[in-house]
């Protein structure tokens, strides 16, 4: 056990600073250090995608990443996705098309499809699937899933015109 | 919409809105916030023998509260009782010897994870290293290694269980077929794992789980002896989500022995979190099996009578509900079909490989996968088209409710409706024109069919087939049955509507149904409606069967729903009359209020009496409970114990399933392509056809898995080789298919909305209609499917065996009896 560090990130917009040793997990330290459990575990080993937040930007593993180097990064995660009472256009086709049922994997699902629509605003089906691909479900077959990232897209891309 | 008209509505889900944005609630996210947290030893062997414990290093580190080793669990808490008469001595941890690779040995308990983690490296178990086996057939060897010594075999369970006359029916045959099979061991893997946090209360002496458990069911009873507590002193707390389950989490109650001991012994609050590692080693999984079929049959094709010889691999021990394995689909062991001979050899069978128990679909994957198999191959030996062979023996429209042979009634269906809409859907007689075609062209196309019974609301009576009739003679035996769910409805006074159950949905949107199903009672919106779903031992009703497993909500729970509405209904009716002045046959309850018959004279709204009836208690009728609430417990009467034969009703609804599928194979590589996939579901009364069809989707990506992809893998030396995500393929978004969904009703007379459940759905036909499928189209290479899964290595081999793609197409060949086999089947009549 070493000596434990500081480390400084933000986490939707918000600059949070906590200790930790260095060998704790990002995704343990937003969920014990920050309390932010929307971000779930699903395999520690890089592959389910429940735990996939974006760091700068970019969707990635918190199970395979360690705070300290997430020092200096903003994260978003799926708590910064509604705004105010309001659901994200993403997380409105999540629900309207029922692209989720435990909703354990949803988190990692929609942070993925996120940073999958920001590539590529304008996937097929076949892009969609392969996108979230990096993310398993066991509850829905992904159907709704891909219903859902579709009717997001068609949303999302002219809103940003505006 | 204020009155009616809820039910059959595509409602989104009350629950989405907290999962999306990161607030929901499972067993991870409850904050504890002076938990110490457990990280558990486990076996690196498959068979060893304990020879001592030295967990000197673990104490001494900083942080560490305790460690409880196997020698503790032998002393402080007794066995699991096992659902037959071996005696087997299954603890919470390995005691004497460790029986498969990842069975628990010690705990050790620490301020944080890191720690005990840490502290569990530093365990040290002294082991003596036993020779191993994992085949179920290996296994019956007389030189097999023997993993109970005081049991004497490997053998856990065997029943020979005879309906009709099954050897005239193979006398009289005029023709018989003989296959092996062999099913996978498949985990549904959540993607949430098992997560336990236990406090114990020594002055009170109560021990307090909070569990992602779909229980209580039996096994709360078990675990409370196992520990040696009153069932009322030992609370278990169900948080609002789970994260899938899929009859998995059935099996975590050994993890609620260990952990409730932990507690007990440490006196803090403890915490465990499986990893997904520990899931895959040790968690649970539906049984591998090695299975013998005969069939016998008239050359019109019916079907006279059926022998099922299957060994069921449970594992290490046999851990309660198992036998299951082999006896839950017993009431529908002849599936759709009308013949009435049958004979059943189950053998389970204690191998070193990890324990089994539910998994979605409970050993109806296993069954029709093999009898859709027979069918099929009953069909090419008669040279009959598949759906001519199965419409022949259907059980006819007219003929519900059906009593089948070994005990089941089928409560309502048309099969022969639904597997005609199947059929059409799929353009069946234009598939076969294109395969034909393809075929010409040189490509490998197959036309896949499987028909299933899709039983529901399991008769927890059923587990009682592993003993047999004279021990269930004796009159020491209590016999079992039963399937019951209680629901509460009540108004608040300012008159809004909370329905309260105790089931523990992982997914499956009880909380919406609910809201659907008293909005449509009681004439208001599903937004009017809070539910409150948790199961808490000390505060819901419950019963030895309550819980979520075995499609039981949409038919058990929702029936428990609308009757305490309907209750609640009856009672605001009577108290409107009251204040109306008028007899209660002249009014009546109609959007939303009870209103005078004749039109006439005042309402009175929910709010309306609620407002009076919580408020000034005079105004009641005389004779009436205080209260606007009411509780209703449902059950069925059809779920009678196991008689002396044998017959038992083993679920209480049974839907149906009918399904098609094309599949292109890639001779090169072994890939398998889906074309086309129609499904027909007939699962009575549809509540909310959006969850409906997320099970159908969710469940065929399950039967796919096990179909294509899944399989938990052991060397002979018992090491498990599937033991991460990276290994144990779970299908992607890549590999889904899209599917043709359509519905048939047959409403169930059972229940009160007519609804039967069908959560397990597709994990009972994939398996059967890709391997109908696949081998239709390897038909011109004489490769038949017999074991799962079919992946494009396992495929690629046996093409390769039939002389490789590049052969010229040929008449398949006659089936020999004793093809791979290595234990020939007993000889037909």
């Amino acid at each position: 056990m070493s000596e434990p560090v500081t480390v400084r990130l933000t986490v939707n917009g918000v600059a949070h600073e906590g200790r930790c040793e260095p060998r704790k997990l990002l995704v343990d330290f937003i969920r014990e250090d920050l309390g932010l459990t929307g971000t779930h575990v699903g395999c520690e080993h890089g592959i389910c995608g429940a735990c996939t937040v974006l760091i700068n930007g970019e969707a990635a593993r918190s199970c395979l990443m360690l705070a300290v180097q997430a020092n200096g990064a903003e994260i978003a995660t799926v708590e910064g996705l509604a705004t105010g009472g309001t659901l994200h256009p993403l997380q409105e086709a999540f629900r309207e098309h029922h692209g989720l049922q435990c909703g354990f994997c949803t988190p990692g699902m929609l942070m993925t499809a996120l940073d999958l629509l920001r590539v590529n605003p304008q996937p097929t089906e076949a892009e969609i699937r392969e996108g979230i691909s990096a993310v398993l479900c066991r509850c829905t077959g992904y159907h709704g899933i891909v219903k859902a990232v579709e009717a997001a897209a068609k949303v999302l891309v002219p809103a940003k015109r505006v | 919409m204020t009155s009616e008209g809820w039910i059959g509505k595509p409602v989104t889900r009350v629950e989405d809105a907290r999962l999306l944005t990161g607030r929901g609630t499972y067993i991870d996210d409850l904050p504890m916030p002076h938990a110490h947290h457990a990280a558990i030893v486990r076996s690196p062997y498959a068979h060893a023998r304990i020879l001592g414990y030295d967990v000197r290093a673990a104490l001494a580190m900083p942080g560490v509260v305790g460690v409880v080793t196997g020698a503790d669990v032998a002393a402080k808490t007794k066995p699991f009782a096992v659902g037959v008469t071996s005696p087997v001595h299954y603890y919470c941890t390995a005691t004497d010897k460790a029986r498969f690779v990842g069975e628990p040995v010690a705990v050790v308990v620490a301020r944080d994870r890191y720690t005990a983690e840490d502290a569990a490296e530093l365990v040290q178990v002294d082991y003596e290293p036993l020779p191993a086996v994992v085949d179920p057939e290996r296994a019956l060897d007389a030189d097999a290694p023997v993993l109970h010594e005081k049991v004497g075999t490997n053998l856990a369970n065997h029943r020979r269980l005879v309906y009709g006359d099954p050897d005239r029916a193979f006398a009289e045959a005029e023709v018989v077929i003989r296959e092996r099979f062999r099913f996978p061991k498949i985990g549904s893997t959540p993607i949430e794992t098992y997560g336990i946090v236990a406090r114990w209360d020594p002055i009170d002496e109560v021990l307090t789980i909070w569990a992602n458990f779909m229980g209580p069911f039996i096994m709360h009873p078990l675990t409370a002896r196992v520990l040696g507590l009153p069932e009322n002193r030992m609370r278990l707390i169900v948080p609002q989500d789970i994260g899938g389950s899929f009859g998995i989490k059935t099996s975590m109650f050994p993890y609620i022995a260990l952990i409730g001991l932990t507690a007990m012994t440490t006196g803090v609050t403890v915490k465990w979190i499986e990893d997904r590692r520990e899931h895959l080693l040790a968690s649970s999984s539906g049984t591998d099996r090695v299975a013998y079929r005969e069939l016998a049959a008239k050359k019109d094709g019916t079907i006279l009578g059926m022998r099922f010889r299957w060994y069921d691999n449970v594992g290490g021990y046999i851990r309660s509900p198992e036998p299951g394995c082999s006896y839950r689909p017993l009431g529908n062991y002849v599936g759709p079909y009308r013949f009435q001979h049958l004979e059943v050899e189950a053998s389970t069978v204690m191998t070193n490989k990890s324990l089994t128990g539910p998994n979605r679909g409970y050993a109806c994957g296993h069954l029709y996968f093999e009898s859709e198999r027979m069918v099929d191959l009953l069909a090419e030996k008669l040279g009959m088209d598949p759906v001519a062979v199965r419409k022949k023996n259907l059980i006819a429209t007219d003929a519900f409710p059906y009593r089948t042979p070994t005990g089941g009634l089928y409560d309502s269906g048309d099969y022969a409706g639904a597997f005609d809409r199947a059929l059409e859907m799929a353009r069946y007689d234009e598939l076969r024109r294109e395969q034909a075609k393809a075929r010409a062209a040189g490509r490998y196309v197959g036309i896949g069919i499987a028909l299933a019974v899709d039983p529901s609301v399991s008769n927890m009576g059923y587990v009682a087939t592993a003993l047999d009739p004279q021990f269930r003679a004796k009159p020491e035996y209590l016999a079992k049955s039963g399937a019951m769910e209680a629901a509460t409805v009540k108004v608040d006074p300012l008159g809004r509507v909370t329905a309260i159950l105790g089931t523990t949905p992982q997914g499956q949107g009880h909380q919406t149904i609910v809201s659907q199903i008293v909005a449509h009672e009681l004439g208001l919106t599903p937004r009017d409606v809070t539910v409150v779903d948790e199961m808490d031992t000390f505060t819901r009703i419950w019963s030895i069967s309550s819980g979520t497993y075995s499609s039981r909500f949409g038919s058990v729970g929702t029936s428990a729903t609308a009757l305490a509405a309907r209750k609640l209904r009856t009672k605001l009716v009577e108290y409107g009359a009251h204040l109306m002045s008028l007899p209660v046959d002249e009014v009546e309850w109609r959007e939303g209020a009870v209103r005078a018959k004749s039109g006439k004279g005042a309402s009175y709204t929910i709010k309306d009496l609620a407002g009076r009836g919580h408020w000034n208690t005079e105004s009641l009728p005389e004779g009436i409970e205080a209260g606007l609430q009411a509780t209703a417990v449902f059950h069925f009467d059809v779920a009678k114990a196991v008689d002396e034969h044998d017959r038992v009703n083993s679920s209480n609804t049974y839907g149906f399933i009918a399904e098609v599928m094309a599949v292109e194979v890639d001779p090169r590589t072994g890939a398998v392509k889906i074309l086309r996939y129609v499904t027909v579901h007939d699962a009575g009364t549809i509540i909310n056809p959006l969850i409906v069809e997320g099970q159908i989707y969710g469940g065929a990506l399950h039967g796919l898995g096990g179909a294509l992809y899944e399989d938990m893998q052991y060397d002979a030396d018992g090491q498990c080789l599937t033991a991460t995500f990276m290994d144990y393929l779970v299908p992607t978004a890549c590999e889904a298919p899209t599917i043709d969904i359509a519905h048939v009703s047959s409403p169930s007379p059972l229940t009160t909305l007519g609804s039967k459940g069908l959560g397990e759905s597709g994990t009972m036909t994939v398996p059967a209609v890709v391997a109908n499928a696949v081998s239709d189209a390897l038909a011109p290479i004489g490769v038949r499917i017999n074991e799962l899964p079919i992946n494009p290595s396992a495929l690629w081999a046996r093409i390769h065996q039939a002389g490789g793609p590049d052969m010229a197409p040929r008449t398949p060949h006659s089936l020999g009896a004793s093809r791979e086999t290595r234990d020939a089947p007993r000889s037909a009549g």
